[in-house]
């Protein structure tokens, strides 16, 4: 639709105005295209749902509404006028506020003081506390938490669910017309997502237009009007709540093809003995956690952002161990109860974050290559720059296995590609002697040609014998290189699927509606009619 | 027994209910502690008048300066600078005043427009030039300190007598020395808790992408911190020469206000990460350090034992409120 035909076209509905509208949207960072012509409207009392992939382009979207990030093509309107912020602070004093899955508040400052941060009602300088809080009242009033919520408690002394009140009293407080809302229920409990709903319908009711992401289908069904797709940085289509059903959205936000080569799945002779298994294990992340991993597979763990994938790593690796259940590796009851036992039971965890916990980035490559051995070391013994005493060629040999081209093992980690540190990563861990590997994205950031090495190395792994867990977000990653796949959801572990399932089957599982398929005829069906549209 | 918990749990929530920082029970634990040995030990005086207010009057200097580190670390930075300003202020004066009476306001009105002037400098460079505070105040505290030692190489000049009231003289039974700490602290107290650059120094140390994002000037908070800061150390270098009637380039770093500063800050429950914090444990932590002289002295005890009791004081301080915070958190 070109932009005079979509001008005339919202003169001519009857309907109201668009509050908020993005047209031909296009937004480039390097090496990816986020959005590409994009375009929305956000109409005054509505609640809309953006939802998509991880990677969709959502929460970009998001930041250039407010004036976050500028967009490389395309207008934002706003009430009729064609903006451009330069700033988020101009877009909130203009009526657009915007509340993070990171809340923006000071913990050790008061509920009032945090919503009238910087506009502090003043006389010749001096806080008017009085009216301070008794503005701020009148804003948690409006929204009906002044009975739980005190305009003079510290903010560090509310839950998250009252913190996330306080932002979005902060966000009326500057007389908002459009609340975007980034992942808004994903921290927070049943109940306290039942009182955000109540919540949102009596802003509704006052006309504000409230925008959020999410990704539980069940809440984005339960909350929104209308309900826009995105994906791979493309607007799929914006449909009404009411005349589709969940499947027919997860269909539109996995519906692609996997374009990517991936190494041969696993033989049943590959697959050996049972080498970690975890029995009803349980931390304050995690509850019910069983799990078998047996040498020469590679399990895939699915889920969506915030589902515990992450934690579960964690847990596995001791950073923040299980408190309850049973955990066996080769069959001996091991507590692992920090990385460094992990390490020395023969783990390893490539992390999702490279750069804040893979890698010393300032360091030379052969130093972080050492890192998992020089740990497991004595404190005094001499230390080699490429190996250890029993093997003093030791970094030249990894970094030919995993490939890591690099004029000097003396040069700094930082000036390598994402993709060769990845190598690094692994190299280190290789170097530890680790058999049981846990990857959180391993290709998170790498471009296309490095990622297929390191799947096939990955797949090398399991080869020789190793055991691997790998989680990723990346769903054709998921399919394509597991030998299993289990499903996370809200801590646990939902379900298993095995090797070569459709996108479709991991979403609907990833995203609750399992439950709902159980308990409703129609929704049974979804899966089936994915398969069928796919094919 | 029902009732005694009920009173228990009732006194538990007026002490909460006037939000007093838990330095003061710590601090009145050392002095009942300093007390109980002071009987057994040594001469029993720790109670007499003289001496309590001599705990007073030895906080002054410390306290003064101690309440303007603590505005620039709530906006999480520091200013190491500060003992070089104190030798500054006090060789100045005392080199200007000449023993002249009528040089008092010129000096002093001078005095106080370089310590602005420093301020003003370290602001800028932690804001413009993004040089992390702890160098930047070491930076320029150095670079006084070259000057000085430069230009003067003992005491020079003196101060006029009627100049020493500030450091000796009393109001009614009152030394004007306590007089100013507590006029300084109240106004400390009163730029944090009452205005809205006290509101927004909070806001920049607990978190300066929270404030740029309410559209706060960060920087601005910053400089104007730092300017008090350095202030606060030119009203201390000025008490501190109205004492030595002389000064000297040396008496700051001697005093060690730059480190013993902080220290009194931390201790006193503000934050080296920023955005916690007051002008009243700071004077709860000066105060320990007063408290601590004096039972020392009392006890005859030997200076470099006091120095490794005052250290082992200030890790029992700030480790019990670490445990502290972390109990609450979880």
């Amino acid at each position: 639709m070109t932009d005079e035909a979509q001008i005339a076209k919202t003169e001519t509905v009857a309907g109201p105005q668009p509050v908020l509208e993005v047209r031909h949207i296009t937004k480039r960072f390097p090496g990816v295209l986020a959005l590409d012509d994009v375009s929305i409207q956000i109409l005054p009392g509505e609640v809309h749902a953006v939802v998509g992939e991880n990677g969709a382009g959502k929460s970009t979207l998001m930041k250039i509404m407010v004036g976050a990030y500028t967009p490389d093509q395309g207008t934002i309107w706003f009430q009729g006028e064609k903006i451009s912020f330069a700033h988020p602070i101009q877009a909130q004093r203009a009526g657009l506020s915007i509340i993070y899955q990171e809340f923006n508040l000071l913990p050790e400052r008061t509920v009032a003081q945090n919503i009238y941060l910087g506009r502090e009602p003043a006389r010749l300088g001096l806080v008017d506390t009085q009216q301070l809080n008794q503005q701020a009242a009148d804003v948690l009033k409006e929204l009906g938490a002044e009975t739980f919520i005190s305009p003079t408690a510290p903010l560090n002394t509310l839950s998250v669910a009252e913190q996330q009140m306080v932002e979005i009293a902060k966000a009326i407080s500057f007389d908002s017309k459009v609340l975007i809302m980034d992942e808004p229920t994903a921290a927070l409990t049943v109940t306290e997502v039942n009182i955000l709903k109540d919540l949102v319908n009596r802003l509704k009711a006052r006309g504000l237009a409230i925008v959020f992401i999410s990704h539980r289908l069940i809440e984005v069904f339960d909350l929104a009007d209308r309900i826009t797709v995105l994906k791979d940085g493309r607007l799929v289509d914006t449909v009404q709540a009411s005349t589709v059903r969940p499947s027919k959205i997860v269909h539109m936000m996995v519906g692609r093809e996997i374009e990517h080569y991936f190494p041969p799945l696993a033989t049943p002779e590959e697959i050996g003995p049972v080498v970690l298994r975890i029995k009803n294990a349980a931390n304050k992340f995690l509850n019910d956690i069983n799990l078998e991993l047996r040498t020469g597979e590679i399990v895939g763990v699915a889920g969506l952002q915030g589902s515990g994938r992450t934690e579960l790593a964690q847990a596995l690796f001791g950073v923040n161990p299980f408190r309850t259940g049973e955990m066996e590796l080769n069959g001996v009851q091991v507590p692992i109860r920090s990385p460094g036992q992990a390490i020395r039971k023969g783990m390893g965890f490539v992390t999702e974050d490279r750069k804040a916990e893979g890698i010393l980035p300032n360091q030379p490559v052969n130093d972080n290559i050492m890192l998992t051995v020089r740990s497991m070391q004595a404190l005094l013994t001499r230390v080699l720059r490429n190996g250890t005493r029993r093997d003093p060629h030791l970094v030249p040999a990894l970094a030919k296995k995993v490939d890591v081209r690099v004029s000097s093992f003396g040069r700094e980690l930082q000036y390598l590609s994402g993709g060769n540190q990845q190598k690094v990563v692994l190299a280190k861990w290789l170097a530890s002697g680790a058999k049981v590997f846990i990857f959180d994205e391993p290709t998170r950031g790498i471009d296309v040609e490095a990622k297929a090495s390191i799947h096939e190395m990955i797949r090398d792994l399991t080869r020789q014998g190793a055991a691997v867990l790998m989680i990723s977000s990346e769903l054709p990653e998921i399919i394509g290189m597991s030998d299993r796949i289990v499903v996370m959801w809200d801590g646990t572990i939902i379900g298993e699927l095995p090797a070569g399932s459709k996108e479709s089957e991991i979403m609907l599982m990833a995203t609750g509606q399992v439950a709902v398929a159980e308990d409703s005829q129609h929704e049974s069906a979804a899966p089936v009619e994915a398969r069928e549209e796919k094919a | 027994m029902t009732t005694t918990t009920v009173t228990a749990n009732g006194l538990k929530k007026t002490i909460q209910s006037l939000r007093i920082p838990p330095v003061y029970f710590f601090m009145l634990a050392i002095f009942v502690l300093g007390v109980i040995l002071d009987q057994i030990f040594a001469r029993g005086q720790m109670l007499t008048p003289s001496i309590l207010v001599n705990i007073i009057i030895r906080s002054v200097a410390l306290g003064i300066v101690a309440i303007g580190q603590t505005v620039v670390m709530i906006g999480a930075s520091i200013d190491l600078s500060v003992a070089y300003t104190i030798s500054l202020t006090a060789v100045l004066s005392s080199f200007l005043m000449q023993g002249d009476p009528a040089r008092v306001p010129m000096t002093v009105a001078l005095v106080f427009l370089i310590g602005a002037v420093v301020g003003l400098v370290n602001g800028l460079i932690i804001t413009k030039l993004k040089v992390n505070p702890f160098i930047a105040t070491l930076g320029t505290g150095l670079v006084i300190k070259g000057a000085l030692n430069a230009t003067f190489s003992n005491f020079a000049g003196e101060v006029p007598a009627s100049f020493q009231t500030l450091g000796y003289g009393t109001i009614g039974p009152v030394p004007i020395s306590v007089i100013i700490l507590v006029g300084v602290a109240v106004a400390g107290w009163f730029i944090l808790s009452r205005t809205k650059f006290g509101a927004h120094l909070y806001g920049v140390g607990g978190n300066q992408e929270v404030a740029r994002l309410s559209g706060l000037r960060t920087d601005r908070v910053i400089i104007v911190a730092h300017i008090i800061c350095s202030l606060t150390a030119v009203l201390t270098g000025l008490f501190v020469v109205s004492r030595l009637r002389s000064g000297a380039p040396w008496i700051g770093p001697d005093g060690v206000y730059d480190l013993e500063s902080i220290a009194a800050t931390v201790v006193g429950g503000t934050a080296l990460s920023g955005g916690r914090g007051g002008v009243a444990g700071t004077i709860a932590g000066v105060l320990i350090f007063g408290v601590l002289d004096t039972i020392f002295n009392q006890l005859g005890m030997d200076t470099f034992l006091k120095s490794v009791l005052r250290g082992a004081v200030i890790i029992l301080a700030v480790a019990s409120y670490t445990i502290r915070s972390k109990r609450e958190a979880a």
